[in-house]
């Protein structure tokens, strides 16, 4: 396989997890792979670091939902230490002491729901169905490469055909559910089922956690399958901790590689992706070292890869213009939190599962939808939707015993804000923001931190790498799915140069822990050299 | 009113108003989840509580049994609307059995529809639907209210149902016709004398049998006093288990098990209408508009493609899940059984069948594909299954008024 | 208005409701042979394409005040200039008031601006041929039948495909922006596009017209293209402003129709459409008068049409479902003054006043004012689309007096404190806006009128007084207008037909609903 001019077969550019999947299928089809990592730990966004004493931090993405069972099974990952614990609830707070609690078992959600509104208890049933027939759908679309519709080749014609038949055989009226279920706001959508405000609210979470997007932004409802994508796999435990922190992930996406004979070096900066003749033949080191190989895959977000890491003379001036037009604006803030014991929430009653799930903090759309117009404006949000785990609780591996870590994810917060760069006084005082809406809800919050690391888009940009701290590597709105990711005509993971590619979540089917893109990517590659996959 | 919070994640089922009366008859403690409620599967054996609904007298606990209340000036032109019978031709203290459909002609579900007054009507189901109910009611003038946890219910069940309720203190209750419905007021002293209930000669094991609707207060009293009443005319407590064999002798269909809702299925291709699942007889095309009608008279023109059948399997293993086939080489798959059991009563062994066109016609012959543990080891076997009429069993005695003395 | 011919017992057509679209379809019947009568609730025809007087002396089009979506070949085929259209004005321009500084006058070729760079005015030239070639690939939706989806018959089948291949044929390159920028939010597009913040707001304006989306809301290039596409189907004759308003428009369809053989019954509102045997015959006035037919063709909204004139005893429940989810709540508002002078509008020509001016100064200014709409609230600074019409018009104001008309964007119908006590404090806020831009104009106002939604519901019987019938936006164009299931203009009840602004391709005084759905009368049969 390897030509003697060449110390690998292929490189990968970030140790991702969607790096280290696609190097997981290279390396177990038998190509000698290399994985390049800036920082001296892998996993970009998928780690687990200890910041504070023994408390570990999942200081980036903090669950783990959407990872392909079959990626999970042919890497092996369970053998390779990854562990998954299934939330056992979840919940929305509510400023007046009302809560709305998830329940796994159905009859105990339904009179749950039934506390708020009969009815909504029972239109729950049509709203699972609803959403469920959308993921039926949309599930094998995932592992597909999708087709160019400008193409006539074959292959993009027969992928286009499928789409077409598996559109077709819904019959008229889903196919009609299906247009206005892809093109809706999750505000107009909800509003088709639900009329209490928190059950809106509470299923709309979902619709915009990491997204440029507010709740009545057409384009928003479809996001709401990813609470229902797990179902449908018929995986029990699909939205859980990963026992150790998202590190664990990363880690065993590492061993699994390392063990089919993959090489990684950390700490090792890729200053560019070299092209000669055409051709993508390896990288520069941030040292001045070089690594030649047949391929180079880039686990980095397209501006990343092609505005930072590659040389504009390599590339066509329009596929460079549309990179600068890829949209990957930041709106999620983070903060991981040490805390000396559990807090209270006097709203959820005693004994309730509810806080080992993910607890939310919000009353209606409406809040959600102003929460987005401060972002609009280049503020964070002064009453931000609340994401948070207690991950501690389920897994004493996070925190030293009786005490907890929690992890906080903020909607929205600015990478750029209108009143100039952000300065620490600002970060702390977005982070004040954050902590005095939990603190509304719970009376000991405050007075059980410890230590709170606060991470804006900016931070996550500079430490991560990921542009503007997107954390989908590109919004994911519909001029940027299926054939426009992340740019019209260059859908299919190859770069504009030759033995290039790119793996990250910049790609389709876009962003989340789920390792689709890496293993699409590593698809392509293989059936470019003419591999088995 | 908010439900308080604090107990439905610690216990998610309700208990019914006879559940303590269940709890101490229960030999082998086989409790299953029912629309919510905790409820009894058996309480000794299917097999003896069984032959109770066919020889002598049952108590079935139906209460979960979800229950809508329809009231109103135009309650019903939206029921017309709504199911397809002809609700107009109902008459007070009349019940009826019906089906309602999605646009699609697809099978939402199907129940029993009680006339109570002149525009004052009952649901009984067993899907909670409230949701589907209301969309149906806009532009109606209608009232629709939920009342399962305001009525507990009981079926009473068997040949000797009736001289148990006369015995219990219902008098004149062996003057109530199929599917009528009357109020009563037990004669006597004792607890529940004076106690109010209404009955209808309603059930759904195929036998003489009636159906008791009363305040869940008065729930506990009246059962002691029918097992009192009983206790010579061999009454007995019976589990869903038993039940279910003798709804299958009488050819009744159960959702979830020969139909899932419309409102449910994720699938495509899975939803049935009426048509199909052999309840033609009930969809009225003359009535005027209804929920689904267009649909159904396009299938109507096309010919069903499928039609749910009864079956008789040759051999005395129950064919579960089997899979039919046109020819015993298995080659030609026609459809499923759908609900399967030894008739102990028929001593046939019977199932419920979905089959293609044009097999589902009435003396066809199939193959069913069961699969038999012998002591764990599993064999495959083709067996011989002949499409005939349904209900298995009928026997006269379900229709007579007044029904024998037993 | 009382047609010449001695009126049959027995219509083949009856049409509810003499707007514009419920005009064209009569005289698009009648032409087609058909005996037509067209039923009107209000004193006279036009709907909300009326032109009345509001202040003594002083007339106004009392909803749309532009015309350019009517295509061409429509105005032709019905020959409205010989029953009486006349034209103020055509080609107007577009000027955007920025409040201090000198307006920014557009026009398709140029947009001119003192302030405006060079890389700017060349990127308009550029942006302004590629949104028309974009728009001409879709312009020939408009004028035909949305097809249904998963149909097996031949016509829907080759509609899609000649859907699919308007846009192949613009070419690789141009398929991919299209297919792009679909989805997109006018804001990102314009962002691409522009630096000038004023040139975006004046582009963007267009794109949440009558919409109900700010220019953030993914959607709204579609919105855009739509009304460009409308545009460009429609012909070459651009914004125009019919002489005597819009009323002489819906005048001159009238003479057409009843020249066809239309009869026209006005003070004549329908309470009820009559079916028998699954199939509607007609209707029932309020007076009780019973009128049969065998098409019933209704130009009022869906929501009206199925749930109050048909009733929902006649409809499946899911469908009625659908129906009710439609979001038609209106987000426009008309704003009409009587001034005793030309307004004072600063810096703006004697030219520019001839044409529209628009209050939209930056795309943040548009969203913000968006975002109070969202929450049932107007903004303190509203967008507005104003015309002087008077000043192509004499007819309209005594000698040297004017009208303003102004559509006031992002009002919204469900006010949440009620438009009862938030009335005077709205006008103040469109006056002071205005005053901004015209300083002195406050002075020179002989009288006011306001229509909010509520008004233009209660007035025109329009639910949720939105003058699309219901929002234009992805979920509900094409084959899901109204709802799925009616979007061929034939209802689920035969012999029913819809052929309103709520219909495909929507509102705006096109006409081409009206159209569309006539020619499926004609056509006859059922659904295959």
């Amino acid at each position: 396989m390897l030509q003697p001019a060449q110390d690998f077969d292929a490189i990968i550019v970030g140790a991702g997890h969607n790096g280290l999947v696609a190097g997981c299928y290279l390396s177990r089809s038998g190509l000698k792979v290399l994985i390049l990592e800036r920082q001296p730990y892998i996993g970009g966004a998928a780690v687990s670091r200890r910041l504070y004493q023994d408390f570990t931090y999942s200081n980036c993405s903090y669950v783990c939902s959407l990872l392909r069972p079959e990626i999970m099974r042919t890497l092996e990952l369970p053998k390779y230490g990854l562990q998954i614990i299934p939330y056992e609830g979840g919940c929305t707070m509510m400023r007046d002491g009302g809560h709305l609690a998830l329940y796994d078992n159905h009859d105990a959600l339904r009179r749950e729901i039934a506390r708020h509104s009969k009815r909504d208890a029972e239109a729950y049933d049509r709203y699972s169905r609803d959403v469920m027939r959308q993921c039926k759908f949309i599930k094998p679309l995932l592992m597909r490469e999708p087709p160019d519709p400008t193409s006539f080749k074959p292959r993009d014609i027969q992928e286009l055909l499928y789409l077409g038949r598996r559109f077709h055989s819904m019959g008229e009226a889903r196919m009609y559910d299906t247009l206005r279920f892809w093109t809706m706001s999750a505000a107009d959508f909800l509003d088709e089922y639900f009329e209490s405000e928190i059950v809106k609210a509470h299923f709309a979470g979902s619709s915009i956690i990491g997204t440029a997007l507010g709740p009545r932004s057409p384009g928003s409802a479809y996001v709401l399958l990813h609470h229902y994508m797990g179902d449908i796999d018929d995986t029990v435990g699909a939205w859980g901790f990963a026992r150790g922190g998202m590190g664990a992930v990363s880690n065993a996406l590492g061993a699994s590689f390392m063990a089919s004979g993959g090489t990684i070096r950390s700490a090792a900066p890729v200053a560019q992706i070299r092209v000669k003749n055409g051709r993508a033949c390896g990288v520069v080191l941030e040292g001045g070292e070089e690594v030649r190989a047949r391929l180079v895959i880039s686990n980095l977000d397209v501006r990343r890869t092609f505005l930072k890491t590659m040389d504009a003379k390599d590339l066509p001036d329009d596929f460079l213009r549309q990179v600068r037009n890829f949209k990957i604006r930041g709106s999620s803030g983070k903060l991981n939190i040490a805390l000396d014991g559990l807090p209270r929430f006097p709203s959820i009653p005693e004994g309730s599962p509810t806080t080992r799930g993910d607890m939310h903090v919000t009353d209606t759309i409406e809040m959600m939808e102003r929460a987005y117009d401060d972002w609009k404006d280049g503020r964070w949000s002064r009453a931000p939707y609340i994401d948070m785990l207690i991950p501690s609780q389920i897994d004493p591996t996070m925190a030293p015993d009786g005490k907890h870590y929690m992890s906080v994810f903020v909607q929205y917060c600015p990478y750029q804000l209108a009143d100039g760069e952000w300065t620490q006084a600002k970060r702390q005082a977005f982070g004040d923001t954050v902590i005095n809406t939990i603190a509304q809800h719970s009376p000991n919050f405050k007075e059980l931190i410890l230590h709170a690391e606060i991470r804006t888009p900016w931070d996550i940009e500079n430490e991560v790498g990921l542009t503007e701290g997107n954390i989908f590597q590109g919004e994911l709105t519909m001029d940027q799915l299926l054939f426009n990711r992340p740019v019209p005509g260059f859908a299919q993971y190859r770069g504009p140069v030759k033995g290039m590619y790119m793996c990250g979540s910049s790609t389709h089917p876009g962003g989340g822990v789920m390792g689709a893109p890496g293993a699409n990517a590593a698809r392509a590659v293989l059936r470019d050299l003419k591999l088995a996959h | 009113m908010m439900e308080s919070s604090s107990s439905h994640f610690k216990q998610p089922l309700l208990k019914t108003p006879f559940h303590r009366r269940a709890r101490e008859l229960s030999q082998v403690d086989s409790f299953i989840p029912w629309a919510g409620y905790t409820t009894v599967d058996v309480f000794t054996t299917a097999e003896q509580e069984y032959f109770a609904i066919r020889n002598a007298a049952t108590l079935y606990d139906l209460t979960p049994m979800i229950k809508y209340r329809v009231i109103g000036r135009d309650a019903v032109a939206f029921l017309n609307r709504l199911v397809t019978r002809d609700v107009a031709k109902l008459k007070p203290n009349r019940v009826a059995y019906c089906v309602w459909c999605n646009d699609a002609g697809h099978l939402i579900d199907d129940g029993t529809l009680f006339r109570l007054g002149d525009s004052e009507y009952r649901i009984c189901t067993a899907q909670r639907q409230i949701d589907w109910l209301l969309d149906s009611a806009l532009g109606f003038e209608v009232q629709i209210s939920e009342v399962t946890e305001q009525l507990a219910a009981l079926a009473v069940q068997g040949p000797t149902s009736c001289a148990v309720l006369k015995a219990a203190g219902l008098r004149g209750v062996e003057r109530l016709k199929p599917f009528e419905t009357s109020d009563f007021t037990l004669d006597g002293a004792g607890a529940a004398g004076g106690q109010r209930l209404t009955v209808s000669r309603t059930g759904f094991t195929g036998d003489l049998g009636y159906e008791l609707w009363m305040e869940p207060g008065a729930a506990e009293s009246i059962w002691d006093i029918l097992m009192l009443a009983g206790r010579s005319r061999g009454i007995r407590a019976i589990g869903s288990q038993a039940l279910n064999i003798a709804r299958i002798e009488a050819g009744f269909l159960s959702p979830n098990f020969d139909f899932v809702s419309a409102e449910h299925t994720i699938r495509i291709g899975t939803d049935r209408s009426p048509l199909e699942l052999g309840l033609g007889w009930l969809v009225d095309f003359n009535k005027g508009h209804f929920t689904g009608r267009r649909a159904l008279l396009d299938e109507r023109q096309r010919g069903p493609q499928r039609q749910l059948v009864g079956l008789d399997v040759a051999g005395n293993k129950p064919a579960h899940n089997a899979l039919l086939y046109k020819d015993h080489g298995g080659k030609r798959e026609i459809g499923h059984v759908s609900s399967a059991v030894w008739s102990p009563t028929c001593k046939r062994n019977i199932g419920l069948a979905m089959v293609d066109a044009p097999h589902f016609k009435i003396g066809s012959t199939v193959w069913a594909e069961i699969y038999l543990s012998r002591e764990l080891v599993w064999e495959r076997r083709m067996s011989h299954a002949q499409v005939v009429e349904r209900p298995f069993f009928a026997p006269e005695r379900r229709r007579a008024t007044p029904p024998a003395e037993f | 208005m009382q047609g010449p011919s001695p009126a049959p017992s027995r219509y083949d057509c009856v049409v509810i409701g003499a707007g514009h679209n419920g005009l064209v379809c009569a005289a698009t019947l009648a032409r087609g042979g058909r005996s037509v009568l067209l039923l009107e609730a209000a004193a006279q025809v036009g709907g909300a394409a009326l032109t009345r007087e509001f202040v003594p002396g002083f007339r106004v089009s009392a909803g749309a005040h532009l015309l350019h979506l009517m295509p061409a070949e429509l105005i032709r085929d019905l020959k409205l200039e010989n029953h009486g259209l006349e034209w103020a004005a055509q080609r107007m321009t577009t000027t955007a008031l920025l409040g201090d500084s000198a307006p920014l006058a557009l026009s398709p070729g140029a947009a001119d601006h003192p302030g405006l760079s060079a890389a700017d005015a060349a990127a308009y030239a550029a942006y302004t041929a590629r949104m028309r070639r974009f728009a001409a690939a879709l312009a020939p939706i408009f004028s035909k039948v949305p097809p249904r989806l998963g149909s097996t018959a031949w016509s829907d089948r080759m509609a899609l495909l000649r859907m699919g291949w308007q846009i192949r044929k613009l070419g690789r390159r141009d398929m991919r922006e299209l297919l792009r920028i679909g989805g997109m939010n006018v804001y990102d597009l314009l962002e691409e596009n522009f630096e000038s913040a004023a040139l975006k707001g004046a582009l963007g304006f267009d794109a949440v017209l009558g919409a109900n989306f700010g220019p953030r809301s993914p959607g709204t290039v579609l919105t855009l293209l739509y009304r460009l596409a409308a545009e460009s189907s429609a012909g070459a004759s651009g914004l125009s402003q019919p002489k005597r308003g819009m009323g002489a428009l819906c005048d001159a369809l009238a003479k057409a129709a009843v020249a066809a053989g239309a009869v026209i019954r006005t003070q004549a509102p329908v309470a009820n459409i009559l079916v028998e045997a699954d199939r509607a015959c007609g209707v029932a006035l309020e007076s009780g008068e019973r009128i049969l037919a065998e098409n019933v063709i209704s130009s009022a909204d869906p929501k009206t049409t199925f749930l109050k004139l048909l009733g929902t005893a006649h409809l499946d429940a899911g469908f009625v479902r659908r129906v009710d989810h439609i979001r038609s709540r209106g987000l426009a508002a008309k704003l009409h003054i009587a001034l005793n002078r030309a307004p004072p509008f600063r810096a703006v020509s004697e030219a520019a006043l001839r044409g529209r001016l628009l209050l939209a100064p930056s795309l943040q200014y548009i969203e913000h004012a968006y975002n109070h709409a969202k929450y049932g609230e107007f903004s303190a600074s509203p967008v507005m689309e104003i015309t002087v019409p008077s000043v192509n018009d004499p007819t309209l104001a005594p000698p040297g007096q004017h009208v303003l008309s102004a559509i006031v964007q992002y009002v919204p119908y469900a006010l949440k404190e009620g438009w009862e006590s938030a009335r005077p404090r709205f006008l103040d806020a469109a006056l002071d806006a205005l005053e901004r831009v015209a300083p002195g104009l406050r002075g020179c106002i002989v009288g006011i009128e306001v229509s909010t939604p509520v008004d233009l519901q209660r007035e025109f019987r329009i639910s949720g007084g939105h003058w699309h019938h219901g929002d234009l936006a992805f979920d509900q164009i094409l084959m899901v207008r109204p709802v799925p299931g009616a979007a061929q203009y034939r209802s689920p009840v035969e012999g029913l037909f819809l052929c309103g602004a709520g219909c495909h391709p929507g509102g705006g005084v096109m006409g081409v609903a009206g159209r569309n759905a006539a020619q499926q009368v004609l056509k006859g049969g059922w659904f295959s």
